[in-house]
């Protein structure tokens, strides 16, 4: 039995997003490379304390491959206003057509103790759907896109602005200052990359054809 | 075969190895207009960037760029504590202007403890205090053909004398003033002595340290190699670099 799981919009913003996130991350590794300091506050630099302090990222790592601030530059405040316009017309788009409201929103049943439980067994046992409704995203699903979308992209796009020089005094200051906006941004980055991880492996695991056509047409198979 | 997933993983090396050769491409260059267009709208053209308390300065303000021009003609100019030094603004102006630093000095002051942000992302905050720049221009007299102020410096990368240019938004934004202090003292070689430029909504290599003179300029096309600064012509750095 087929279903058809995702909508246009939602496939055409799923890859766009995939890709700008990769491209931010590459970039973003790279512009982290010309000052591999991380502090908390308003400033900080080389005679100040910092709180992480990392080793260059490889060249495979990085975009581009070559050490470059400038060409990392052009790739990521390009890339920033793709992922940043495109998650607001998604966002619009999704409220539009209730994609929000029909899949992603997490009734508080769901949250119980039991569910949980119940839901983490399953996920244990590779079955990452329920037989009734088969369209319908599981709690831990819920909970990982609707944190995506709802919190680490919006964060990263806010902390990101906040390190312009000439950016809105009250948003700085909601970060605690533009080098804590700084390391949230990096933070942020490292949650994002971990989120990426576990969804490709979840990919892997409920059935990698199937779950990237599902991405591309739109039409996912329910497992027998 | 060539099944989905070769072909998508296939892709995905590809545009990886792609990368390196679109790093230059007008395309991505285009988000710097594009950035300028969204932040003046989102802050406001006249927006004050954030100031600060004394308690919040760096307590060390770190150097970076040149740190000193290195020059026979900037030696003699500091042997003498810059009293030969002067400022020359012209270009198209009604009034070419050449002011020594009394008498930048005695022209009305600003004061502003502001952050200091570097491409490389570090920043330091301090206070800086001359007169604003708007005053000069005014004294000068801009003509209206002027689009740009071009800003030359003493110090030189290799054979290449330094530059930066702002345009008029920057050039007549109250927290834009030519600094000779930082911190109540008066600006060390380290820091641009006798005179740098603060732009502040911009990032660190916009503000032109050890200005010699200040021209008013119709298009970029001919300063430098064209693009507008130093780091711009030779690194390929925004020309805006307000983000």
């Amino acid at each position: 039995m087929q279903v058809y799981r995702h909508r246009l919009i939602t496939r055409i913003w799923h890859w766009l997003n995939a890709f700008s996130v990769m491209v931010l991350i590459g970039s973003g590794l790279m512009i982290f490379n010309a000052h591999p300091r991380l502090y908390w506050g308003q400033y900080g630099a080389n005679f100040d304390p910092a709180w992480l302090e990392l080793p260059r990222w490889p060249g495979w790592m990085t975009i581009p491959s070559y050490y470059s601030l400038a060409g990392a530059r052009h790739w990521h405040l390009f890339f920033a206003l793709v992922l940043a316009f495109g998650l607001l017309i998604f966002m619009i788009w999704s409220l539009a057509n209730r994609h929000f409201q029909r899949d992603l929103r997490i009734r508080a049943a769901e949250l119980s103790p039991a569910n949980l439980a119940g839901d983490a067994r399953a996920h244990w046992g590779l079955r990452f759907h329920d037989p009734e409704n088969p369209r319908a995203y599981n709690i831990f699903q819920k909970i990982a896109y609707a944190g995506v979308i709802f919190v680490l992209l919006p964060l990263l796009i806010l902390s990101g602005l906040a390190m312009a020089p000439g950016m809105w005094p009250w948003l700085i200051d909601l970060f605690g200052g533009r080098q804590s906006a700084r390391s949230v941004h990096f933070i942020a980055m490292a949650a994002m990359s971990g989120f990426i991880v576990i969804h490709l492996a979840l990919v892997f695991l409920a059935g990698t054809i199937n779950e990237i056509r599902s991405m591309i047409t739109g039409w996912w198979k329910v497992p027998e | 075969m060539i099944t989905r997933r070769t072909l998508i993983l296939g892709t995905g090396t590809v545009m990886l190895a792609g990368c390196d050769s679109f790093t230059d491409s007008p395309v991505l260059l285009s988000a710097d207009d594009a950035n300028r267009f969204l932040q003046r709208s989102i802050t406001g053209r006249a927006a004050l960037a954030k100031q600060y308390r004394p308690d919040q300065r760096s307590p060390i303000f770190r150097v970076n760029g040149t740190a000193n021009p290195n020059t026979p003609e900037y030696y003699a100019l500091a042997a003498n504590r810059f009293a030969d030094w002067r400022l020359r603004v012209d270009g198209l102006v009604a009034r070419p202007l050449s002011l020594s630093l009394p008498q930048i000095q005695s022209l009305p002051q600003r004061a502003q403890i502001t952050r200091h942000d570097c491409v490389e992302g570090w920043s330091a905050i301090g206070k800086w205090q001359g007169p604003q720049l708007a005053t000069l221009l005014r004294l000068a007299g801009l003509r209206d053909t002027a689009r740009y102020l071009v800003f030359h410096c003493a110090d030189r990368f290799g054979a290449l004398p330094y530059y930066e240019s702002i345009d008029l938004v920057d050039a007549f934004h109250p927290q834009t003033i030519l600094a000779w202090a930082l911190n109540d003292r008066t600006l060390n070689i380290g820091h641009g002595a006798p005179l740098r430029l603060r732009v502040e909504r911009q990032l660190g290599y916009k503000h032109a340290k050890y200005l010699m003179r200040i021209e008013a300029v119709a298009s970029l096309a001919g300063v430098g190699q064209g693009k507008g600064g130093f780091w711009e012509d030779t690194n390929g750095y925004e020309w805006y670099a307000g983000i």
